[in-house]
């Protein structure tokens, strides 16, 4: 166990400590022990980021958990998890310090959030640093478990709970593929580890296997990114409290989903179907999120959505990247892996101005107490500097120049516009879709953005319209949106700053041998890019989308406007409910409380297997060979017996069938007569009068037999399984019978014959079995008639009255 | 000629308990019905008689006395029912 592993462990730890911290010290706001935690993790993520990561090396370290089935709590730290790490951690950090001033320390439950919170902070971290499959799917669960708690934070509320069970759902889908997606991978390359998985890429690549694990990996990752059409979790998830919206729903836990498809990307990627699904989805849910994201009233379900969108085109860059590992040709894989720089560069553009933007809104809804984009507005005055943050994080989510969201989107539309010239894959024919999609969403991008700014902050405020006096908030509150505007403005102004440090690594880690020997990946990323057809695009993007903007009030009347909720919303509720009806009624139909439909059940499903199996194994047979010969009066004790047994269906006289039932134990026992068995036809008559006397003897507390109106059809039904029983023990009795004959199998009978006075003294060989030879199930079998002897005494003479409960 | 007279006395034995069986199924009266156990009872005495004697043992002679007793029993266990609905009095009453 290295500091690395207990780096990961170490928020779990905390957390055992949050309830008497809040407890014991109730003075001090809780968070502020939690807040030492993520800043010095920070702090050592960076020096270990400017040590290692940053020069090309990795930390990997392992200790044993499971040793024997290959389960490693193995860390490894490359370019790619040390890029995630930092995110955590640092806005982590910043979400615990806003999360102070944000959660009153008197009205809420502190205790709950902060223990939560460090268990997502310690689940996400072990995500992104596990090496193993299954170390990683154990914090994967962990996340949306911890997610789940902290969305139904407010547990009073209804939605918070709906939002909390419907992203449980979704999410633990997803990771539940993802586990057969890796228990498929180690079943192909025999370890559970990611680095020897990607070094086995090509027994990975030649397996038959290889598209159903590939499915079910990206079915985890879609599931947990938000991706089309497992999103609809996200905008329900807003019900939490905003601190969390912004560190798991926009920086976070929804970006394990694209961590997920990065460190896959050396397993999977080079494969059509992996470029069309990856970047296919990506691009439906960039357009789809940003589209849904322009219908939001509510500004943290556009927020949603945005994030949404945000994280399609992310998914949809990292699908073109995988496209360089297709090509062997430097010039062409240089084109491809540019978009791979692209996704991790948005990936950090976004984590910092999405979550100023979620910081900056719940500062409005809580000094205001609505975030209804209807009622606010006039806000610009009031809260300058919630104002201003807003204003750099929606210029940089639109794409606005300076800040780092325009370069992000220029490159963006760079790697779109060449994912048109891959030379393979029909992209000749479909190509063209991917730059219009991407297009067409960026001026929905553009327009939520206005929308989201000018509808908050311009207009005429009405005071009438809160129900507090609104005014800024605290400097405590504004600490952390603001340290993220300023990286918003730091990295667009400076991007470089970021390019060996974070983004080569990480592409390193994404494109594994793609370089050779030493060589690194070109990072240069300029803020100008000179008049290329990017700046043309961009330029349309504002043009249309503020157009849009204005002429807003000709298409807001229309109704895909005013509806709101997702067009996948109701099949989900639909769904789900009718899971539940439909499995009442399956349950109903045949959990129906009458034992004569369950023996029915068994009765059929035992006819119809045994019959399946000797059908398959084609058992029929009628021995005819080394059959006894029948004497004559058998013909006619045989006759007796059917004769008897086939009359006891139709007598309606119940003292009737019990003298029937009598007399068929003694044609039974004439029968063991008839067969040399002294012992057991003595035993017979005796057993038979007993019970006869016993049903004499409960006769009086019996009503009397009626007969059943019951339909024809359920009566020919129970004719035939009765019939279809009968039928199968008959044959199944012949067709053993063939098999010992075909087989010579021999009876062992012969050594009781030799030493049943040999070895223990006796001439009768029944009994010498019974009490030397077999003696344990004659002891067990008394022990029976004790049990069943107290059980009748007990049912006697122990009557619950009324009161008792059993 | 021996077996034949054993095996056609067991026919014989047989056709009985079958007019016995007719007896039980038809009835009328309860009373016929545990008549003709009783001598379905005493053919099965005989039957089982005639086997070992077929047999040539003599391991079923303690079967012939038990039936004895058995088919007494059940006798009269059922007339009692039938006079009294029930088999067992018991001396409290309940």
């Amino acid at each position: 166990m290295t500091f690395l592993h207990w780096a990961i462990i170490s928020p779990f730890l905390l957390a055992i400590l949050i309830p008497f911290f809040y407890r014991y010290i109730p003075k001090i706001h809780t968070g502020w022990f939690v807040f030492i935690l993520p800043l010095a993790l920070f702090g050592y993520f960076m020096q270990q980021m400017l040590q290692t990561t940053s020069q090309g090396g990795v930390v990997e370290a392992s200790a044993p958990w499971v040793p024997s089935l290959q389960i490693f709590y193995t860390v490894y730290l490359d370019g790619l998890s040390i890029l995630f790490a930092l995110l955590i951690t640092g806005i982590g950090a910043l979400v615990v310090l806003y999360s102070i001033y944000y959660l009153d320390k008197k009205k809420e439950a502190l205790n709950n959030f902060y223990v939560y919170l460090l268990m997502f902070m310690g689940a996400m971290l072990g995500v992104i640093i596990s090496d193993n499959m299954i170390v990683l799917y154990v914090f994967w669960e962990l996340t949306s478990l911890s997610s789940a708690l902290l969305i139904s934070y407010w547990f009073q509320r209804d939605k918070s709970i709906y939002g909390a069970q419907k992203s449980m759902l979704i999410t633990v889908f997803g990771g539940f593929a993802m586990l057969g997606g890796f228990a498929i991978l180690y079943s192909i390359t025999g370890t559970f580890s990611i680095q020897e998985t990607i070094a086995s890429a090509d027994l990975v690549m030649a397996s038959n296997l290889f598209i159903p694990a590939m499915i079910l990996v990206l079915l985890g990752a879609f599931t947990k990114s938000a991706q089309f059409p497992f999103h609809i979790w996200l905008p329900d998830a807003m019900e939490a409290p905003t601190p969390v919206s912004a560190y798991l729903h926009s920086a976070t836990m929804v970006k394990a989903g694209l961590y997920l498809v990065a460190r896959f990307t050396p397993v999977f990627a080079g494969v059509p179907e992996w470029f069309w699904i990856v970047s296919g989805v990506g691009l439906f849910t960039l357009f789809w999120g940003s589209l849904s994201a322009v219908r939001q009233k509510d500004l943290k379900g556009i927020l949603a959505f945005s994030t949404i969108s945000q994280l399609g085109l992310i998914m949809s860059l990292l699908g073109v990247g995988s496209a360089s590992l297709y090509f062997n040709d430097g010039v062409e894989n240089a084109l491809y892996h540019a978009a791979i720089m692209t996704a991790i560069f948005h990936l950090i553009n976004h984590a910092t101005f999405k979550g100023s933007l979620f910081m900056a809104i719940g500062i409005i809804d809580h000094e205001t107490g609505t975030r209804d984009i209807n009622r606010l507005g006039g806000l610009m005055t009031i809260m300058p500097v919630t104002f201003t943050i807003t204003l750099i994080g929606a210029a940089s989510m639109a794409g606005i120049p300076p800040f780092n969201g325009f370069i992000s989107k220029e490159m963006f539309f760079t790697g779109m516009l060449e994912a048109m010239e891959i030379s393979a894959w029909n992209m000749q024919t479909f190509g063209i879709l991917f730059p219009v999609i991407a297009w067409v969403a960026s001026i929905f991008t553009f327009l939520y953005c206005l929308i989201l700014f000018f509808k908050t902050f311009t207009g005429k405020f009405k005071p009438e319209n809160f129900d507090k006096h609104v005014h800024e908030a605290p400097i405590g509150m504004l600490i952390s949106p603001i340290i993220l505007v300023v990286l918003v403005i730091v990295f667009g102004l400076f991007p470089n700053l970021l390019a060996y440090s974070l983004i080569e690594p990480a592409m390193q880690s994404i494109l594994p041998g793609v370089m050779t020997g030493g060589e690194r990946f070109y990072v240069d990323i300029y803020l100008w890019h000179g008049f290329e057809l990017e700046l043309f695009m961009t330029m349309g993007v504002i043009a249309l989308g503020t157009l849009l903007f204005i002429y807003m009030k000709k298409w807001s009347s229309l109704a895909i406007y005013k509806k709101e909720s997702d067009i996948l919303n109701p099949l989900y509720d639909g769904s789900l409910s009718a899971l539940v009806t439909g499995s009442q009624k399956i349950t109903r139909a045949q959990i129906t409380g009458r034992l004569r439909d369950y023996l029915a059940y068994m009765s059929i499903f035992i006819v119809l297997l045994l019959a399946y199996t000797m059908f398959r194994y084609d058992a029929f047979s009628m021995p005819t060979e080394n059959i006894s010969p029948i004497p004559g009066y058998m013909w006619v004790l045989v006759l007796l017996f059917i004769l008897t047994t086939v009359v006891v269906p139709f007598i309606n006289d119940r003292m009737a069938v019990i003298i029937i039932v009598g007399a068929l134990g003694f044609l039974v026992a004439i029968f063991f007569v008839a067969f040399r068995a002294p012992d057991l036809a003595l035993t017979q008559f005796l057993i038979e009068t007993v019970v006869v006397v016993l049903f004499l003897l409960a006769f009086k507390h019996l009503p009397n037999l009626k007969k059943e109106r019951t339909k024809p059809r359920i009566q020919v039904t129970n004719a035939i399984i009765s019939v279809g029983v009968g039928v199968m023990v008959t044959l199944i009795g012949l067709s053993s019978y063939a098999f010992r004959q075909e087989n010579g199998l021999e009876s062992i009978s012969q050594y009781f014959i030799d030493n049943s006075y040999e070895l223990a003294a006796g001439e009768n060989m029944v009994n010498v079995i019974l009490v030397d030879f077999r003696g344990l199930d004659t002891i067990l079998e008394v022990l029976v008639l004790a049990i069943a002897a107290l059980g009748v005494i007990t049912l006697i003479k122990l009557r619950m009255t009324g009161r008792e409960d059993v | 000629m021996f077996a034949i007279a054993m095996a056609v006395s067991l026919v014989f034995l047989s056709v009985s308990i079958l007019v016995g069986l007719y007896r039980i199924i038809i009835g009328p009266s309860m009373p016929d019905r545990v008549i003709a156990l009783d001598a379905i009872g005493i053919n099965l005495i005989a039957m089982v008689a005639v086997l070992s004697v077929t047999f040539r043992t003599s391991a079923y002679l303690e079967i012939i006395l038990l039936m004895g007793i058995i088919a007494f029993i059940g006798t009269v266990a059922f007339s009692k029912y039938i006079e009294r609905g029930i088999i067992i009095e018991s001396r409290r009453g309940d």
